[in-house]
């Protein structure tokens, strides 16, 4: 469905300085599987997010979508291509307009893509996209800020999933959100992947939701990805230096695990 | 001594055995005009032993920070009452200047966005041996004693780094640089509010690694202030959970986690997602944490509880001693 084929991208930093962002990416995502891409801070995670939109153009390489190619396609193309693939952001307080209510937001992208004509067909998308994600009718006619950061984030979920896209591009979707709703929105992405069959490329830090959501992973070095492979691969087995030592790094809620790795860091120094 | 003994009926005296330095005694922060106030923070008690490692985790909105800041007196816009005892003094007693002398010097503080603690126009030497400067020590001898310091925290080539500025620095040698100037003035106690959130996982376990060397070493007391509960498990001899305003349960850290006691606790440590493990579905917390300004009566837990009862939405719960040796607030337990 979604195919990056080994782009690259550098930046200027400096006269005859350049910065490798990402180097020779390659990933590939089909209908209904769930990718998940993680990676520290500065790991290129955003930049791979703004090529494969078609935000930034890779200095190598394209990413294709179909038959669309993203970066050097027309506007009835490129229309096409952002009514099949859709994102969620990492913050619910910046990415929703604060002037606008549920039911505009929500059904913003009908209009848009002008896939409804009627407003009453419009509103009866509207409110079933709102019950699939948790919420009611009832919201239709409130403001973003009365909504906590949980619900806001279901709001985002379905003005994504309104137009029916067939990919989903999350950016960190959980990770501004309390651990006690964050396992809300994680269920809801799940379940609408089940019932839609979506595409979802997952991008985070966080290696358990990722562990959690994903069926497979490609873990991301400073621009490049080491290793990837499926959940069981990674996690059970995971194969380069830099995978096991993310795992190993990654707090266990578990006061018996948390002790033996620490002897176990002692004992190596 | 005498102090100790004539809070024999508080109740976190019961359940501590080391000798308390910091002893916190039902207090409450409250918000806003008098005619309009918000408690933001109802009745919390807890000791701190000396050299004692303890959690204080919440979501947002619970009142962890605004506790920390309290013990502190960081915020003049919120009212204090309750008593704050640290080494025989009630901090919420002390003038302005007394307490300002405490800072840095017996009480050490941490906050998690360290570009917040730093100036961007003072060397990294100057910063960290600010604290002894301000109280009198000589030129020399503090810069001594803040190579010593950065060197305690791992800063490699620390005698370059003193001239070096904040930006020169990568987020988790900034924190180590703002855990230089906490511990420069040989605290008793470090109160760290979320000290490792804004890093990557391996720096964080860096950072906390130090923390823990740095805390057995000195004796240091740590309230480390935190929503992670793989931190909490990874770091704490004992964990305090905290919700809505209010002390939910404590209990020595392994306790907690293997049998936790109050529905809330429960439900949290069940619905955050683990790197080691994998589980089909993710059981969750119906609703979300509520508003200061919106707590329900009772229970401020009971509209997202699933054991909750009638008395739930009435009457707050009191405190209950567990067998397992914690406490908790929940009609569950105890009879009335």
């Amino acid at each position: 469905m979604l195919q990056i084929d080994h782009i690259s991208k550098s930046f200027s930093t400096g006269r005859d300085k350049r910065t490798v962002v990402l180097d020779d990416i390659a990933l590939e995502i089909h209908a209904g599987q769930s990718i998940g891409l993680v990676g520290e801070s500065g790991s290129g995670k955003s930049t791979i997010i703004r090529c494969a939109l078609g935000l930034m153009k890779p200095d190598t390489g394209n990413v294709r979508y179909g038959g669309i190619d993203v970066h050097r396609s027309g506007r009835a193309d490129m229309l096409a291509f952002r009514r099949e693939v859709q994102l969620v952001f990492q913050d619910p307080y910046a990415s929703l307009n604060p002037r606008m209510t549920v039911e505009e937001l929500v059904g913003e992208g009908l209009l848009v893509h002008k896939l409804d004509g009627s407003a009453s067909g419009r509103r009866r998308r509207v409110v079933e996209m709102l019950e699939m994600v948790g919420l009611g009718e009832e919201a239709l006619g409130r403001y973003p800020r009365s909504f906590s950061g949980g619900q806001r984030q279901r709001i985002a979920i379905a003005r994504a999933l309104v137009i029916r896209p067939q990919l989903l591009i999350c950016d960190e979707p959980v990770s501004a959100l309390d651990v006690s709703v964050q396992a809300q929105v994680i269920n809801l992405l799940q379940d609408m992947q089940r019932e839609l069959n979506l595409g979802i490329l997952f991008v985070a830090h966080d290696l358990a939701v990722v562990r959690h959501l994903c069926s497979t992973i490609a873990v991301l070095e400073r621009g490049k990805i080491v290793e990837r492979g499926t959940r069981g691969d990674i996690f059970d087995n995971p194969q380069h230096p830099y995978t096991r030592s993310l795992l190993a790094a990654v707090p266990i809620p578990d006061p018996a695990v948390g002790q033996a790795r620490r002897a176990k860091r002692q004992l190596a120094l | 001594m005498t102090m100790v003994l004539k809070r024999g009926e508080d109740v976190a005296d019961q359940v501590h055995r080391p000798v308390p330095l910091l002893n916190v005694d039902q207090l409450c922060i409250d918000i806003g005009a008098r005619n309009a106030s918000v408690r933001i923070v109802d009745k919390v008690s807890f000791t701190l032993g000396k050299g004692e490692r303890v959690a204080l985790v919440g979501e947002s909105g619970s009142g962890k920070s605004v506790t920390a800041q309290a013990l502190m007196r960081l915020n003049p816009r919120v009212r204090l009452s309750g008593r704050v005892d640290f080494d025989g003094a009630d901090l919420l007693q002390l003038s302005a200047g007394q307490m300002a002398a405490l800072r840095g010097s017996r009480i050490g503080m941490v906050f998690q966005d360290p570009m917040s603690s730093l100036d961007p126009l003072m060397t990294i030497g100057d910063q960290v041996a600010e604290t002894l400067r301000i109280r009198g020590i000589g030129r020399q001898e503090a810069r001594r004693r803040a190579l010593e310091v950065l060197d305690e925290l791992k800063v490699e080539r620390a005698v370059e780094r003193l001239e070096s500025y904040p930006h020169e620095f990568s987020g988790g040698m900034r924190q180590r640089v703002v855990l230089a100037m906490a511990l420069v003035g040989e605290p008793d106690l470090l109160i760290a509010d979320e000290p490792t959130t804004a890093l990557d996982v391996r720096v964080q376990e860096r950072v906390l690694d130090l923390l823990d060397e740095i805390s057995r070493r000195r004796g240091l007391a740590v309230l480390l202030i935190t929503h992670d509960m793989g931190i909490v498990a990874g770091f704490a001899d004992r964990v305090m959970v905290m919700y809505s305003g209010r002390i939910v349960e404590e209990n020595e850290a392994a306790q907690l986690f293997r049998e936790p006691q109050h529905p809330y606790t429960r439900g949290l440590l069940e619905a955050v997602p683990r790197a080691d493990r994998t589980v089909d579905r993710l059981p969750s917390i119906n609703g979300a944490p509520p508003l200061p300004s919106s707590r329900p009566k009772g229970c401020h837990f009971h509209p997202r509880c699933d054991r909750a009862t009638g008395v739930c939405s009435a009457e707050t719960p009191g405190e209950t001693f567990t067998p397992l040796g914690g406490r908790v607030r929940c009609h569950l337990y105890g009879a009335g």
